[in-house]
């Protein structure tokens, strides 16, 4: 494991995070199934009025 | 050898006063305090108030390099406010707009994610307070964010003790390298971009809350033109001895995971830094625009100019840091840097590089900022919605409401490192291995003869004509090993301090 983290990693071409789509079978799979049930029942705790919610959120800033 | 990397967290938490006609954020900041403080007093004599905070020893205008620049802005230090120490070491006040809790002075990595969840815990307790005091309809809900998404930012800081020897401009430059690419852990996620001069829908999504706030590459203030690497040199220890690195650009986290690696990470780093262990040099020819690109890089893969010309990933230089980071623990051990949770530092760290490298989307149950694109993302495709559009800039809030039911960040499955049960128990009780487990046994046992602590010393009143002021400028005495047994054999503060000699 030492060895491993020292070997400097090359950096891969890569593009920006894959979407759920693009997700393979297997662990993807079941990540993918929760996401799905989430949404399926995430409108229910979602701020009601979301231009409303947005728009009252407002801060002082702080430290 | 670098000395023990004591640690701790500070986190302002963003609030709203819920169903009020002309909402107070400072009214309602005392309010919640107040009323968890009425409720929820950990102490054994229940006729007693809450002990306050003593400012004898603030002084934030300090400066690490030793001067302070013409033209720079001091914090002030507020003293009207309600501002109360807990029996957990903790401190619990009202902050510019904002209930702040810093938590108290942790030894390794892991109890400062008990002591952080433990704080989540306390402001839930503290919602619950207040509601029972409002009238119906209203309510005050607290965020455990960084911004409001219209470009005010508040903070959660970091705090390391670190050795007063060790020359500040080598901890700048190896924190700088360090704050400027942890962000691709740390990061808590935000939708667009509050920078100056920036739409924000220029930016669909990043990877922090805070990189669009900051500025300067090193500076004493913490409000405007805020610098990667701030220069308060307030040690509240022996100043002789000792710094605080005061670190205010990372994220407040949701996740566990982040938190862990967040502050156990740099600790590590900075006893490298101190034992001069860093075989090179690492500085960005622009840490200011690194620290934003970064942030905004959601591939990971962008080039950063490093100042002798060359170029290098956020991730290179954080494999890089951890391979150097392996080898001194394994060649020094852990013991001043956190013993077991060192370790456990060192796994998760290198196991969160290789998922970031081979594909983020693995790290849902573990990263802020991948929970939230992940949830985030799925929601606008299955609605055909813009990234800026208000449905989810308010689910990016949501996430960080600390309402268990509201609570999105308690739905998308994250991992814990600690039990609830745990955290509970880190609600009243001190860190048993550092100073605050002395300040936190104090109220315990004997809050009604505290007249007022800090983070370094606990004013007592035994009776006598004078009050007795006990220093505590060592941060790793005072522990359970230290002074155990002293409160479990006293029965008055009068043969406490008989006992300590003081």
């Amino acid at each position: 494991m030492a060895e491993r983290s020292q070997i400097r990693k090359p950096a891969p071409e890569k593009q920006a995070p894959r979407t759920e789509e693009a997700t393979a079978p297997g662990q993807g799979g079941e990540i993918k199934a929760e996401l799905d049930d989430l949404l399926d029942e995430i409108d229910e705790v979602l701020e009601a009025n979301a231009e409303d919610f947005v728009k009252s959120y407002i801060q002082k800033g702080g430290e | 050898m670098a000395i023990p990397k004591t640690l701790g967290i500070e986190t302002e938490y963003g609030i709203a006063h819920r169903g009020a006609d002309e909402p107070n954020p400072i009214a309602a900041s005392s309010l919640l305090i107040n009323a968890y403080l009425a409720r929820c007093n950990h102490v054994a004599d229940s006729g007693s108030g809450p002990v306050g905070w003593d400012f004898i020893d603030e002084s934030p205008g300090n400066d690490a390099r030793g001067f302070t620049p013409a033209g720079a802005m001091a914090p002030e230090v507020e003293t009207h406010l309600v501002n109360a120490v807990l029996t957990n070491g903790a401190r619990y006040y009202v902050d510019h707009a904002h209930p702040e809790l810093s938590g108290p002075e942790c030894a390794d990595a892991r109890t400062a994610v008990v002591y952080d969840r433990a704080a989540e815990l306390i402001a839930q307790a503290s919602m619950n307070a207040a509601r029972a005091l409002l009238p119906d309809g209203e309510d005050i809900v607290l965020y455990k964010n960084n911004s409001d998404g219209k470009g005010n930012s508040y903070g959660c800081h970091e705090n390391y003790l670190v050795d007063r020897s060790t020359p500040f401009s080598r901890i700048a430059t190896w924190a700088t390298a360090h704050f400027v690419t942890r962000q691709i852990y740390t990061g808590a996620g935000k939708v667009g971009s509050e920078a100056p001069g920036v739409r924000l829908d220029d930016v669909a999504y990043q990877l922090t809350q805070r990189a669009d706030f900051f500025e300067e590459e090193i500076g004493l203030e913490t409000t405007l033109k805020r610098p990667i690497v701030n220069t308060r040199d307030e040690p509240h220890a022996d100043a002789a001895k000792y710094r605080r690195l005061h670190v205010i650009v990372g994220d407040a986290n949701m996740s566990q995971t982040a938190t862990f690696l967040k502050v156990g990470t740099t600790a590590i780093v900075l006893a490298l830094v101190e034992d001069d262990a860093l075989p090179r040099e690492l500085r960005f020819a622009a840490p200011v625009a690194a620290l934003r690109q970064v942030s905004r890089d959601l591939t990971l893969s962008e080039p950063l100019r490093l100042d002798d010309g060359r170029t290098i990933t956020a991730l290179e230089v954080q494999w890089e840091l951890l391979g150097c980071c392996r080898k001194y623990v394994e060649a020094n051990g852990a013991a001043n840097t956190g013993g077991d949770a060192a370790y456990e530092v060192l796994d998760r760290w290198e196991a969160v590089l290789a998922g970031l490298e081979d594909d983020p989307m693995e790290l849902a149950h573990q990263l802020d900022w991948v929970a939230k694109y992940r949830l985030l993302n799925a929601y606008r495709g299955r609605h055909g919605l813009e990234w800026a559009s208000d449905r989810l800039r308010a689910m990016a809030i949501q996430y960080h409401d600390l309402r268990p039911e509201r609570s999105l960040a308690g739905r998308v499955g994250l991992e814990r490192i600690v039990d609830d049960a745990e955290a509970a128990r880190a609600v009243s009780d001190p860190p048993p291995d550092t100073r605050a487990f002395f300040r936190g046994r104090c109220l315990q046992s004997f809050a009604s003869d505290v007249v007022a602590a800090n983070w370094d010393s606990i004013v007592f009143d035994a009776g006598a004509d004078t009050l007795r002021r006990v220093p505590m400028m060592e941060p790793m005495r005072g522990t359970r090993d230290h002074v155990g047994t002293l409160f479990d054999d006293c029965t008055s503060v009068a043969e406490l301090l008989r006992r300590l000699g003081a």
